[in-house]
């Protein structure tokens, strides 16, 4: 191979994957040294993950902060609430929550976590830092679009926050914002000026999410180095590949449902709005269909919730690998589940909706496929568990908390198969164990990806070591916190309480459900605690942590080959050639138990199997 | 749920202090011997991972049988009973599932801890073990789905041929009110455009159905007979939730939404059941609707049909006879008869 020094790469970074004359990044840094250009208004793909990452632990926080204040509600309805009126001002007077506002928390906490925390914040940070660094590219596709998504994502974010401090209140209509209740500010005071910056909030979104979605594609077709065929992808390649795909394909769908709800807001249009009496007086809207919105949303939200889950599975199969010093299993059925996932995720949206008044036979097609899904995820369950199996397990952090995923996926996973037989969902429909399932099944596996992710590439991002014990400490507290609070839900919903209630006083038959509300809020309390631990070692250790070598948990991906320095272009000289898949961990023969993707299988004779990759 | 509670706190202490320990150690090595710290942290998770699957299974088991009185008691409906089994059929089969799975992983991720003179079993691909854990899924889902099928099937059928005793749920920001046919067992038509005060459903008064429909604000059901709800809501999406009789329906603007059932058990028979005599069924909102959505809900009761028929000649009429107040609304109904919607017949 042909390595020419004097060959500057430009900032835009053409990778080249055919691996011929790669340059030396040898070119002056005085532009990189200005504040401007190297923090803020970056075309480097590893500093715009961790911009992404430093905004969704802002939002996450928040997020978090606002579901412990309706919890404390939920617990103790007729308590004062300490500092309340101070944090919250006049919606929290003399330590009461209002009403309206209970229902802005829910619907801004689950917009939040659902959109800035793990579509962006994950997928934002995850892809950006591994997708050049894994497949071997100098950075994305195009730099700019990247900055640009990363842009558009930031200024989301500012116009979500704005929203929470207007007059009239944030959104309001829970994160689905169903129609006609966010199309009047009528009907609630949160539909008025609130929901009008959650729509624009989420038209930047999208354009965020469908910029990075792109480049992600582009990237990973185009710029994977020589000898990195798809085969030898690692499997977070190929789950932030699927994802970029869902979201390419279901995002602009959510646009054309917004835009819609935009008309019908400002412009006197009927998409869904008919036969309204509201006021004391009839309104003029005639012929459209709340129910057409929901078509759409949906046809994005179940997509959404896959796009959330993927990223999350794709971290913690090549955490569990990589910690297991074993090849996860069946990495082809692993591919071929997440495609499989991601078909049928689009044609399973009709299982929010089997209590509308849809035709009874779409809700049993509804049924059929959505049960379907459950097979290729009992596929992966089966094939992380068999990974485990004779392992040589390292219990780092990251480990723990993929270990921690594949059992909320389960428990997550398992119920959703009741919410998604049409008969059985009549009765548990919005009520607390759907609340208890999504958090379980999306919330809380999507968290622990996310968290594997960060003990996992923080090395990789920060140039440091997390502080292991503190990491330990804060997966515990977590599993604990998450399981205390979300477990005990499913039994509320069943039986019988609705959610997005602000108070269950005036119901006798809910009387006794109390002590299960006080268990609830006492475990969210410890789990949210718990992320203070975290907060501190992230940013502790961004500072002062132990520095990292080069390869600290011995893995045989490229992003381990480049140096800790971070360069634009990744690697100083030419970039790395790949000869093996990235799961050669525990190989009989070989002298340690990996071995790196660059080794060639001339270098390893002794290990060499005769159907070798 | 105070043993609970002390069983938690007793766990996250023990957990805590495990590792403390760990921390200290760490601390007085740090950065010498690596291998050994990562070899202690190793032995305390990989025992942490045994003693969460022990102590969550028992803590599970606990709450199961703890919380099984503050469930939902049998249905009150016919169709909720066969609802009721097909659910404990599904929880037979995915509690088999959890326990296995969750087991399998939580014990491998103690057995199998890091120990330097091993190697891990290179094993990447089994054809024959993928098919099982394919196929086997596939079978119980199949089975899972068609009895799922069948339920809903008969549940949603009956919505479509049914001749039953029809009322209409008439939902509203934030009451609901419920509209009896009368003696000729057909509901006159509404339309949104001819609400007031004194006719807050926009009944149609020229309607040949309207002279005898009774309204209330308390739902009341005769045991035994087969109901139609006819669903509708003039302002915003809500939901019909009736969680003793396993009911439920969205009400929608613009759109007529139905749910068929027949209520099995009197309030007083549901009283005696709970061994609760102040027990009251109640219909609840379940779409979130605006501020006072958590208020939002309706009385049930469910009588003999003798003491039902008494009831109902006791409410009051849509129209009181006499013709008083519907004067004006027979002007209206001329105009808005060309935009007439949401017919409930
Ligand atoms: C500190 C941890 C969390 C707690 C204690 C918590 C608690 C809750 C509760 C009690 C509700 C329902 C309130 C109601 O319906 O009245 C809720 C709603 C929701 N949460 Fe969380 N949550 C947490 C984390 C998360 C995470 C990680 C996600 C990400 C998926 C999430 C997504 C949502 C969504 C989408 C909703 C529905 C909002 C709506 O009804 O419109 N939450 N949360
Ligand atoms: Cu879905
Ligand atoms: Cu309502």
């Amino acid at each position: 191979m042909e390595v020419n020094p004097n060959k500057h790469i430009a900032h835009s970074a053409h990778a080249d994957a055919h691996g011929h004359a790669h340059g030396h990044h040898d070119h002056d840094h005085d532009h990189d040294d200005n504040f401007w250009s190297k923090y803020i208004f970056t075309t480097d793909h590893k500093m715009i993950a961790k911009q992404f990452l430093n905004t969704a632990i802002f939002m996450a926080f928040l997020a978090m902060f606002m579901s412990l204040i309706f919890r404390m509600q939920l617990a103790w309805p007729d308590a004062k609430i300490p500092f309340l009126q101070d944090m919250i001002g006049k919606w929290g007077k003399d330590g009461k929550l209002d009403p309206g506002f209970y229902l802005a928390l829910v619907t801004i906490h689950g917009t939040i976590m659902v959109f800035f925390v793990l579509t962006g914040g994950l997928s934002g940070t995850f892809s950006n830092l591994l997708i050049p660094l894994q497949v071997g590219a100098r950075d994305m596709a195009s730099g700019f679009l990247n900055a640009l998504s990363f842009w558009f994502f930031a200024l989301s974010s500012v116009v979500m926050l704005v929203s929470l401090g207007v007059e009239s209140g944030p959104a309001s209509g829970g994160w689905t914002v169903y129609p006609p209740l966010s199309a009047l500010p009528q009907a609630i005071p949160g539909s008025g000026l609130g929901m009008t910056l959650w729509l624009v909030s989420m038209v930047f979104f999208i354009a965020s999410s469908l910029l990075g979605g792109i480049n992600y594609i582009s990237t990973i077709l185009n710029l994977r180095t020589k000898g990195m065929s798809m085969t030898r992808l690692p499997l977070t390649i190929w789950a932030f590949f699927i994802t970029a795909i869902l979201g390419v394909l279901s995002f602009p769908v959510l646009l054309a449902a917004a835009l819609l709800l935009v008309f019908d807001r400002s412009f006197g249009t009927s998409f869904y709005l008919s036969d309204i009496f509201i006021d004391g007086a009839p309104l003029d809207h005639a012929g459209g269909s709340p129910i057409l919105y929901q078509h759409l949303f949906w046809f994005l939200g179940h997509p959404e919730v896959y796009i959330v889950l993927l990223p999350a599975l794709g971290l913690t199969s090549e955490v569990i690998s990589v910690n297991a010093r074993k090849p996860i299993f069946g990495y082809k059925a692993m591919i071929g589940s997440m495609l499989v996932i991601a078909f049928l995720s689009f044609i399973v949206w009709g299982h929010h909706m089997f209590v509308t008044g849809m035709n009874p036979f779409l809700g049993s097609v509804f049924v059929f496929t959505t049960l379907l899904v459950a097979i290729p995820s009992a596929v992966k369950v089966f094939n992380y568990i068999t990974t485990l199996w004779r392992g040589n397990i390292q219990f780092t952090p990251q480990m723990l908390f993929g270990i921690g995923l594949v059992s909320t996926f389960i428990t997550g996973g398992l119920t959703g198969i009741i919410l998604g037989d049409s008969a059985l969902d009549i009765n548990v429909h919005d009520t607390y164990f759907v609340v208890a399932h999504f958090h379980i099944v999306m919330g809380s596996s999507a968290i622990f990806g996310m968290f594997a992710g960060v003990y996992h590439w923080f090395p990789r991002m920060y140039g440091r070591m997390m502080n292991k014990p503190l990491g330990y400490i804060h997966f515990w507290l977590t599993l604990i916190g998450l399981y205390g609070t979300f477990f005990p839900m499913h039994f509320l919903g069943l039986a019988g309480l609705p959610r997005r209630y602000y108070a269950f006083t005036s119901y006798e038959a809910f009387d006794t459900l109390i002590n299960i509300n006080h268990i609830v809020t006492v475990f969210a309390i410890i789990g949210g605690l718990a992320q203070f631990i975290f907060l501190f070692n992230f940013y502790y250790s961004i500072k002062y942590g132990k520095k990292s070598v080069q390869n600290p948990w011995k893995s045989n991906t490229l992003e381990w080959t480049a140096p800790v320095e971070h360069l634009h272009g990744n690697w100083p000289g030419a970039i790395p050639e790949v000869h093996r898949w990235p799961y050669d961990y525990g190989k009989p023969g070989a002298p340690d138990d990996f071995i790196p993707q660059t080794v060639p299988f001339s270098e390893t004779p002794e290990s060499n199997t005769p159907h070798d990759h | 749920m105070n043993i609970l509670l002390i069983l938690a706190v007793v766990f996250g202490t023990l957990v805590l202090v495990r590792l403390a320990n760990v921390a200290a150690i760490a601390s007085k090595l740090s950065g010498e011997n690596e291998e050994a710290e990562q070899e202690s942290a190793n032995r305390w998770n990989s025992i942490g991972m045994l003693t969460f699957l022990i102590v969550g299974l028992i803590t599970m088991f606990y709450l199961i049988n703890a919380y099984a009185p503050l469930m939902l008691p049998v249905s009150a409906s016919e169709h909720g009973v066969a609802i009721d089994e097909l659910m404990n059929i599904n929880w037979i089969v995915l509690f088999i599932t959890f326990l296995i799975t969750q087991i399998l992983l939580f014990f491998f991720a103690f057995k199998y801890k890091f120990n330097k003179n091993r190697r891990s079993f290179y094993f990447h691909d089994n054809n024959k073990l993928e098919a099982i854990w394919t196929v086997i899924p596939t079978i119980v889902l199949a089975s899972l789905i068609v009895t799922g099928l069948q339920e809903w099937n008969d549940i949603t059928n009956k919505s479509d041929k049914m001749e039953g005793l029809k009322i209409q749920i008439y939902a509203k920001q934030f009451d609901f009110t419920a509209r009896y046919a009368g003696d000729d067992k057909n509901l006159a038509r509404t339309n949104f455009r001819l609400i007031n005060d004194v006719n807050p459903l926009g009944v149609d008064s020229l309607d040949k159905y309207a002279a005898d429909d009774i309204i209330s604000k308390e739902l009341v059901m005769p045991k035994g007979a087969e109901i139609e709800l006819v669903i509708n809501s003039r302002d915003v999406i809500h939901s019909v939730y009736l969680p003793h009789f396993r009911v439920q329906m969205n009400a929608v603007p613009g759109m007529t939404t139905r749910f068929s059932f027949k209520p099995t058990m009197t309030t007083a028979e549901m009283q005696k059941e709970t061994k609760n005599p102040k027990f009251e069924y109640v219909m609840l909102c379940n779409k979130v609707c605006g501020v006072a959505h958590y208020n939002m809900k309706m009385p049930v009761r469910v009588v003999e049909m003798a003491e039902y028929q008494e009831w109902l000649k006791a409410q009051p009429l849509v129209f009181p006879v006499a013709g008083e107040s519907t004067a004006g609304a027979s002007t209206a109904t001329a105009e808005a008869s060309a935009t007439m919607t949401s017919g409930t017949n």
